[in-house]
């Protein structure tokens, strides 16, 4: 059972969206759950991506990835009406929804994706929604448009300030952390590192944060525990406990380390595609 | 053994002469493999199984004991006497088809099961020379009939189509067994595996080199031959729960055969370092995923090892660390807190282990595992034991020397001491019940406390082995198959 690429576009110069057809993920999918994906059953490596969206009726789901190795590269390089061999999900435990009062989302890179049907469902369930997304800079922003309808205030943010304000998502956090009615509740999905830090300004304020990790998965259903993290020093397998965790237990210099344990292999392997894309043509 | 010899043997055993004392004078025979050298250099199977002239000559070992103790050793209890004798006689296809009455999946059998405590350790020729590796080479010469069959992919015949809906959960021993006989009922079977491969363990777990995956690829064509729709990427409890597939999509009966699958860790310090790997994880990469071609068409990566830890003393602990130095590694140690005589491994494996340059340190475990500043493994700290009283498993108690601490250097630990039940069917499946350990509990037929839902394999057992996952298969496809008899057949809604 293969998939088809139904639509794909381009959000920013290196991330992607896509809507592929996976009827039953499409009806049993919800916020902040996820699926895995291998190109093609042979030699393909699986990897996690979130379900940014679900449309139950047409049995699709939207997908958002970024170009960062050879499998997102070659993901990337696939066309509408072509298909991916293995869709499976949805994985992980849902988001957690109810009316927390106003809810903080913050977004950094690539993680405005996951955080958008979140937002949404946090949005429906009665929360105000202060949103809070930050890039590189403007090119790299993905999603201000959707995130615009539901958000009560919204705050951009690029490390150059070629868009927004000038600054780290932190900054406006730590803001509003600091007013009188500071957030009941926040949401943060972006790079380990930016995490990290919003978890260090949260935990001060004692503002409640969740987080969604991002870590190395194999078969995302608990066999292998190639996923796992520390949560208040005891081990925890994302693809089963989580993807979403209380941020102010995780041991995030710990996942950086495992995330990058195959760094030079993937570059190795993003490389040899490169060059292999050149011969054939596509770049 | 001359040419000359073994023609008398065989004009022997074809005009029904040959005594016992003769077929005792026949030396055991060994099975051909790999250089131990040449073999850690590939992934190709290290046995490379018995050629004609053994297989008769070992048939011919066999007594033909009119009680044939082995039987009983086998937990499908498979006419051992008579398959063998077929073998020795020379009739190769009458061996294979009394084989099948009792075991669907007769070509891994051979490989995996461990006959040294199976049918093997009950043969009167190993009890007479006191010495089960003197036994009639049962499991070599299932192999050799296995694969010797020339008709390949033959589909057992299917009954008329009953238009029932069964439900096949995993696709394991266990699942495959299931629905080769409820299909052969006549039943609709539909088997959903959580991978993208079916085979269970076979595939993704038992490597290459112990069990070729094209044995296993023809029993799955086998299943596809008769009709049994295989779905793949289907993760029941996620994508469909079992009260929507029974109540929503028409399947009035399952089998759930979803495996143990969740690893055990052992909560010492260090065991979330970069370089810490559950044996399930290294596997998982090495087989499923081809990483011993990474770089070249794969691109599942894995590490590059040089000196590796393996913990444990079972098959899944030889499996790693045999992986360990196909993947490269210059030094593989084996870490085991008993002695070699409590491995639950099976011999040949051991056996194979230890000619392929694994060094064994037995009573010792590891206490903490140690990493640099980058969070990479350097070492480990072992205890050293010594064995105490025998404790509920029968086996001596391993107990910890104070004070014998010391380290063994290594980039990479691989942990292998087995895995416990994944919880997701029971998070899912309300009224379903579930023992201490978080195994279904079932009844002799594998019925479980749900009305048509039946259960088998390792979420039953716990980690067991193939041929018992394959047993309780096909306890529950018979039970299945009476059930859905005896079901009225208003129920029943084709299609
Ligand atoms: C490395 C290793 C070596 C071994 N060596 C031997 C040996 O030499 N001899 C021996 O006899 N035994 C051996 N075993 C044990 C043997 O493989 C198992 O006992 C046997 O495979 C169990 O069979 P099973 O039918 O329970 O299913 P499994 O083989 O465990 O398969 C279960 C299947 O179900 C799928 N699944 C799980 N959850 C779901 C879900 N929710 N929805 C859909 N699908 C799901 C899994 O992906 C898997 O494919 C070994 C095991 C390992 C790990
Ligand atoms: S016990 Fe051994 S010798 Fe006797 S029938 Fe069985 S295999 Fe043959
Ligand atoms: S990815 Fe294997 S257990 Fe989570």
């Amino acid at each position: 059972m293969s998939h088809k690429i139904v639509s794909k576009s381009k959000l920013s110069e290196n991330v992607f969206t896509a809507e592929i057809e996976a009827s039953l993920i499409a009806q049993a999918g919800k916020p902040g759950q996820f699926v895995v994906i291998s190109i093609n059953s042979e030699y393909s490596e699986r990897i996690p991506l979130t379900i940014a969206d679900a449309d139950p009726e047409k049995g699709t789901i939207r997908l958002i990835w970024q170009r960062v190795g050879k499998t997102t590269a070659e993901l990337a390089d696939m066309k509408a009406g072509e298909k991916i061999a293995n869709v499976v999900g949805p994985l992980g435990k849902p988001t957690h929804l109810k009316n927390f009062g106003t809810v903080v989302c913050v977004g950094g890179g690539i993680g405005n994706a996951p955080l958008l049907p979140i937002a949404k469902a946090l949005k429906k369930a009665g929360n105000k929604i202060i949103s809070i997304l930050g890039a590189r800079s403007k090119d790299l922003l993905i999603l201000e448009d959707e995130f615009t309808p539901i958000s009560n205030e919204l705050i951009v943010t690029t490390d150059d300030g070629s868009y927004g304000r000038k600054a780290l998502v932190t900054e406006p956090l730590k803001e509003l952390c600091q007013r009188d009615q500071k957030p009941d509740q926040a949401f943060v999905i972006g790079p380990a590192i930016m995490m990290k830090y919003c978890c260090e300004v949260t935990k001060q304020f004692n503002v409640p944060t969740q987080v969604s990790l991002n870590t190395i998965m194999v078969d995302a259903t608990g066999m292998c525990g190639g996923c796992r993290v520390e949560i208040e020093g005891k081990p925890k397998f994302v693809c089963v406990d989580g993807p979403e965790f209380d941020g102010h237990k995780v041991n995030f210099d710990l996942m950086m380390k495992r995330l990058d344990a195959y760094k030079d292999q993937e570059k190795k392997a993003y490389e040899q595609y490169k060059k292999h894309r050149c011969k054939i043509g596509l770049a | 053994m001359t040419e000359k010899e073994r023609q008398q043997l065989l004009k022997k055993q074809k005009t029904g002469e040959l005594k016992p004392a003769d077929r005792y004078k026949i030396p055991p025979q060994d099975m051909p493999e790999q250089d131990p050298v040449e073999r850690t250099s590939n992934v190709n199977e290290v046995a490379t199984g018995y050629t004609e002239t053994h297989a008769r000559l070992e048939a011919m070992r066999c007594l033909q004991c009119k009680n044939a103790p082995c039987i009983e050793g086998c937990p499908v209890q498979i006419r051992i006497q008579d398959f063998i004798a077929a073998i020795a006689d020379g009739d190769f296809k009458k061996a294979l088809v009394i084989i099948r009455e009792n075991s669907l999946l007769p070509a891994v059998c051979g490989r995996v099961c461990p006959q040294e405590v199976q049918c093997q350790q009950k043969c009167t020729v190993g009890l007479k020379f006191k010495d089960v590796g003197k036994a009639v080479s049962i499991g070599r010469l299932e192999r050799f009939a296995a694969d010797i069959d020339q008709n390949e992919g033959g589909a057992p015949a299917v009954a008329p189509e009953t238009g029932i809906k069964v439900a096949i959960i995993g696709s394991g021993p266990g699942g495959i067994v299931a629905a080769a006989d409820t299909r052969k009922a006549g039943h609709d079977v539909t088997i959903f595996e959580a991978f993208h491969k079916p085979g269970g363990v076979m595939v993704y777990g038992i490597p290459e080199f112990r069990l070729p995956k094209a044995i296993v690829q023809k029993e799955i064509d086998v299943l596809t031959k008769m009709g049994v729709k295989i779905v793949c990427n289907f993760i029941v409890g996620r994508t469909r729960t079992i009260e929507q597939l029974m109540k929503e999509d028409g399947f009035e009966a399952v089998y759930i055969g979803v495996g143990a699958g969740l690893p055990r860790f052992m909560g010492i310090e260090g065991e979330s370092l970069v370089g810490v790997y559950s044996a399930n994880e290294y596997l998982t990469r090495a087989n499923l995923m081809k990483a011993y071609d990474f770089g070249k068409g794969a691109d599942t990566p894995i590490a590059l090892s040089k000196k590796v830890a393996v913990i444990g003393g079972g098959n899944v602990t030889m499996d790693s660390a045999r992986t360990a130095l196909r993947l490269g590694a210059e030094k593989v140690y084996l870490v085991y807190r008993r002695t070699e005589k409590e491995m639950p491994a099976r011999i040949e494996e051991v056996h194979h282990a230890k000619e392929e340059g694994i060094e064994f340190h037995i009573l010792q475990s590891p206490k903490r595992i140690i990493g640099d500043q980058n969070s990479h493994v350097t070492a480990i700290e072992c205890l050293k034991y010594r064995l105490g009283e025998l404790d509920e498993s029968g086996r001596c108690r391993p107990i910890p020397i104070e004070g014998s601490e010391f380290q063994l250097d290594v980039d990479t630990v691989i942990i292998a001491i087995g895995n416990i039940a994944n919880p997701l069917i029971r998070q899912t499946t309300p009224g379903l019940q579930f023992n201490k350990w978080g195994n279904i509990i079932v009844d002799e037929n594998c019925k479980t406390s749900l009305q048509g839902v039946y259960a088998g394999g390792d979420i039953v057992l716990g980690a067991a082995t193939v041929i018992l996952a394959m047993g309780q298969g096909r306890i529950a496809a018979a039970a299945i198959n009476k059930y859905l008899e005896k079901k009225p057949k208003s129920h029943k809604k084709p299609g």
